[in-house]
């Protein structure tokens, strides 16, 4: 065999060697990176574990119950009105949402009547919930964009609500205020002109957030077209709430099996808009994750609107109904669902006639909404990762419960 | 811990027996030193000859040590009042620190000035010789009634008796004035280059301290104020100003964390190889022409070079933390770095190329005729390139939105997530300094260096005329405070982009430099070349080019002014009355 000379040197690999030295020059490794529990941009104690090729992230599983705190297991252990204190922790972000829909269960089991004057300050609350729930959540989206400063104006905003709801019934996180039978105490004094005051002031500052955050040219470019997930996707995954609705799929159970007293109320159901339309940038697509984030922003919008609405037409009367002091479950079976802030939230309630039912069944829609990630974080960027997991959204108190 | 304030922190902690033991063997070893110093200065002040320079470095050594010895001892002894002192006039030091510094720009310079003219004096102009005190002393200073020129005229302030003339027609003085015989002792180490240096090395590295320093409390305002927050209002009471200086003891005082694995050696160099550079290049970055530690003739090269190499500390952390975070770090780092310096680079060449020069005095100077002179509104290619230059040094400093390498979203901290106290904070002096630094190179290659808007020749008549005339002139033509105005300027304009802009993508910042930044940089330097080469200097297109430029410059700053004073004076309506109005019932 003739002698190959490279560079004046008699080239003594064969081709095999040099099959083998460029493979092994070229060779790459998959790393496995553990993006949680303690994480910024996790919301909590969610564990992604990413394969990642560089960059790149080929598949992100991810790990939870590290906040499981038998809140199911407490429920069949305790009587329905000491369980009201505990479906605040699941959602703590939305707390009143998640009284309403236990209490709404166990008034359906037990044939409660409410008096109307409750069912309004119910919706007054679960409103005012979603609307400090939304901002949270797009400030801390803002944050996981890297962008600060609308983080602290979400807060502020929030602050009020809050304020609001310490003034009614002197919790700001954990409320225990929508309870079986109605509410446990009536509206404080001036509390109309009060939220009135914030409607007024809150409902610019909506337009005011688009223009710093929503249409901002990097957060477009960061956010549209990124996670994008297909109506098909979002029904067969039981995604609910924002994360459905911002797919294209207009459900939403306020107005589509109306609840409470919700079918007097006018609002619109915001959905996922191609790009192009009015006040939609180009690059968006429907169901990614600038959907997501401004279905939510124009929920707002429509929470400010029936907030409106209730107190305009908030009748005087009971607070709350005649309920006995050792109130029975009675033998039965309910499942009811209501719209949280997060999608749909619904308690499966069996009773057997004791004090305390037999089993309490949570569907937390952070848990469904959390199954698509693994579907849509696949051959995306790391930063991406933490744009669609802040677009779904989710509170690991209500993925672990 | 809520009212943790420096005087806690300062305040020492010595055992009964341990304190008199230390402060007895410093004062000993001071006094000591300080009598060494005192003999070897009289020999190496009165009688150049064999051993001379050996005296010199033996005068300087043991004074140090004197100094530190003595230095130490009084602190021991008095921990607690100077703990509490120090707390109490800190913020005069703080204060005075800055506009200390501010006048160093030109009490050495004015000393230097006197000593060199002295030199000259005595050996002959442009001849050069080492002064004795003695010979110091017979030029007769009259410090700071008149400047050297008047002096020599014989005007007004304190003469030297004229007892006698030498041979080479100087006076020669019986017995010295006492103010003069003091001064001639504090000047004559001057005259040697090695004090020169070692005075403007303790400079920039007061400077860059200061400047770190204030520059974190300033971020961190600005940023509360954008945000409806007050930012730091607790520590040293008036708004939180020492902040810097309690988080600065905080971070000395903690654990150094090494992470099981990390290549130690590498780990422990990273800070100081990202530090160093930062802090050198200060060096050879001018406060003002006269102002200079070293007037290198290649001095934008040699900042360049040591800006890349502090990448290196970044890149050398991430890689050693052993750390996945760290390494994504710095990957995102070496990318965004390799890829910036080019259009960087290319949009340096356009003032290199309008000058002629790589000295940034020269560069400098060639702007002093006013706002209408400065480099960036000569033509709109080198408005572009200023521009240019702007943006790919928020890359090259990882300035939002360009913050990609510590991404705290997504990368936890990236290449920092490693590192605690001092060596974490050696990482955030470093970024401040290269900010600032970056922020005067602006200044100074597109921005007028450290003249003012106004043509520096209209106040050529004070630059001759007594003290205050020339400090006004300082301050109103020409000076290091302007560029130090200048640079904070540059410094705001990225503290505020860093609280309003989301983060970019990692393609998208490299889309953003390879396909936007390069090209464009190119066609400015391009366009740059044949505008120097087809448009003559004074020509009609020059000159509207010119008005163009500077009405669009001009226009830009006035708009920020303009934006400033409405939401200053709107500031109620934007935020919002509730916000301001104590809310009822909470």
């Amino acid at each position: 065999m003739e002698d190959k000379v490279v560079h004046g040197q008699p080239d003594l690999l064969t081709d095999f060697d040099r099959q083998r030295v460029a493979a092994d020059d070229l060779r790459t490794e998959e790393l496995l990176i553990n993006m949680g529990p303690q994480h910024p941009s996790t919301h909590g104690v969610l564990r992604l574990m990413l394969r990642t090729d560089g960059e790149l992230v080929l598949e992100a599983i991810p790990h939870i119950g590290y906040l499981h705190r038998c809140a199911e297991k407490i429920g069949e252990n305790v009587t329905p009105v000491q369980f009201v204190p505990y479906t605040d922790r699941l959602d703590y972000l939305a707390g009143m949402n998640n009284n309403h829909g236990y209490s709404l269960a166990i008034e359906k089991l037990c044939g409660l009547e409410v008096p109307e004057r409750a069912r309004y300050i119910r919706v007054l609350m679960c409103e005012l919930n979603r609307i400090a729930s939304h901002l949270v959540s797009f400030g801390c989206y803002g944050l996981d964009m890297g962008a600060f400063t609308p983080f602290l104006y979400a807060f502020r905003e929030r602050e009020y609500i809050l304020d609001l709801f310490e003034a009614t019934c002197g919790q700001r996180l954990t409320y225990n205020y929508l309870s079986i039978g109605g509410v446990t105490q009536d509206l404080p004094g001036g509390f109309a002109d009060k939220l009135a005051h914030f409607l007024d002031y809150f409902e610019p500052k909506i337009d005011e957030y688009n223009n710093l955050l929503s249409y901002n040219y990097i957060f477009v470019k960061r956010t549209a077209g990124v996670g994008v997930v297909s109506a098909a996707d979002a029904l067969a995954y039981g995604l609910t709430g924002p994360c459905l609705r911002a797919s294209g799929v207009k459900w939403d159970l306020r107005r589509c099996v109306p609840y409470e007293i919700y079918d007097r109320f006018e609002f619109d159901i915001p959905i996922g808009i191609a790009g192009g339309a009015i006040g939609v940038p180009r690059e968006v697509v429907v169901g990614d994750s600038w959907s997501r984030y401004f279905v939510r922003m124009q929920e707002m919008k429509q929470s400010v609107r029936i907030l409106r609405q209730a107190l305009q037409q908030l009748p005087a009367g009971e607070f709350r109904a005649k309920v006995p002091a050792a109130l029975k479950v009675p033998a039965g079976e309910v499942y009811l669902e209501v719209e949280g802030a997060r999608g749909q939230l619904g308690y499966l309630i069996v009773g057997d006639g004791k004090k305390t039912p037999r089993r309490v069944k949570i569907r937390g829609p952070s848990f469904c909404n959390l199954s698509i990630a693994t579907h849509v974080c696949r051959r995306v960027l790391i930063a991406d990762v933490a744009a669609i997991l802040g677009s779904i959204d989710v509170v690991m108190g209500e993925v672990d419960r | 811990m809520a009212n943790f304030t420096v005087e806690d922190a300062l305040r020492s902690r010595w055992s009964a027996s341990a304190k008199p033991r230390a402060v007895r063997t410093f004062a000993v070893l001071g006094i000591v030193l300080a009598v060494a110093a005192l003999g070897l200065g009289y020999l190496a002040s009165s009688a150049p000859g064999a051993g001379y320079w050996l005296a010199v470095l033996g005068t300087a050594l043991a004074g140090v040590a004197a100094m530190t010895c003595l230095g130490a001892a009084f602190v021991i002894q008095f921990s607690r009042l100077v703990g509490t002192w120090l707390f109490r006039l800190a913020f005069l030091i703080f204060v005075g620190g800055l506009v200390g510094i501010a006048l160093l720009a030109w009490v050495p310079a004015l000393l230097y000035e006197q000593v060199d003219a002295a030199v000259a004096d005595h050996y002959g102009a442009g001849a050069t010789g080492v002064l004795t005190v003695a010979d110091l002393e017979a030029v007769g200073w009259a410090l700071p009634t008149d400047s050297i020129e008047v002096r020599r005229q014989g005007a007004v302030g304190w003469a030297p008796p004229t007892d006698s003339i030498d041979g080479r027609g100087k006076a020669v003085v019986g017995s010295a004035h006492p103010t003069a015989s003091f001064l001639a002792y504090a000047l004559w180490p001057l005259q040697f280059r090695l004090t020169r240096d070692i005075l403007a090395l303790v400079g920039v590295v007061g400077f860059v301290s200061l400047l770190a320093m204030f520059t974190i409390w300033w971020e961190r305002k600005v940023a509360g104020r954008m945000q409806s927050r007050l930012g730091p209002m607790r520590v040293g009471g008036w708004h939180g100003w020492a902040q810097s200086m309690a988080d600065g003891i905080k971070l000395l005082q903690k654990e150094d964390i090494y992470l099981e694995g990390a290549d130690r050696p590498l780990f422990k160099l990273a800070p100081y190889i990202a530090f160093m550079p930062a802090l050198a290049l200060f060096l050879a970055l001018p406060f003002s022409a006269a102002w200079i530690c070293r007037d290198l003739d290649i001095g934008l090269l040699f900042i360049l070079a040591l800006a890349g190499i502090g990448v290196l500390g970044v890149i050398v952390a991430g890689w050693a933390s052993n750390n996945k975070w760290s390494l994504l770090g710095a990957m995102r780092e070496a990318c965004q770095m390799i890829s910036y310096e080019i259009p960087l680079g290319f949009a340096l060449l356009v003032p290199v190329m309008t000058t002629g020069t790589l000295r940034l005095t020269a560069i400098g100077e060639l702007q002093a005729g006013g706002f209408h002179t400065w480099l960036a509104f000569q033509s709109p290619f080198t408005l572009a390139a200023a521009v240019l230059f702007f943006t790919a040094t928020l890359a090259a400093c990882k300035r939002a939105p360009f913050d990609l390498p510590e991404a705290e979203s997504e990368l936890v901290a990236g290449v920092y997530t490693e590192y605690s106290g001092f060596r974490w904070s050696l990482f955030f002096f470093a970024e401040y300094a290269e900010m600032f630094a970056v922020g005067a190179l602006a200044a100074i290659l597109f921005f007028g260096a450290w003249y003012s808007p106004l043509p520096a020749n209209w106040g050529a008549a004070w630059l001759h005329g007594p003290l205050w005339q020339r400090a006004l002139y300082g301050i109103l033509f020409n000076g290091p405070l302007w560029l130090i105005f200048k640079g904070f300027f540059f410094l705001f304009v990225q503290i505020w982009l860093r609280w309003t802009l989301p983060r970019i993508r990692l393609d998208q910042v490299m889309y953003a430099c390879v396909q936007v930044m390069l090209p464009l940089s190119m066609l400015v330097l391009l366009g740059a070349t044949f505008w120097a080469l087809l448009v003559p200097h004074g020509s009609m297109l020059a000159v509207v080019a010119n008005l163009a430029c500077t009405a669009l410059g001009v226009g830009a700053v006035l708009a920020i002014i303009g934006i400033v004073f409405y939401g200053y004076s709107n500031r109620r309506q934007l935020v919002g009355t509730l916000a301001i109005e104590h809310w009822p019932g909470s």
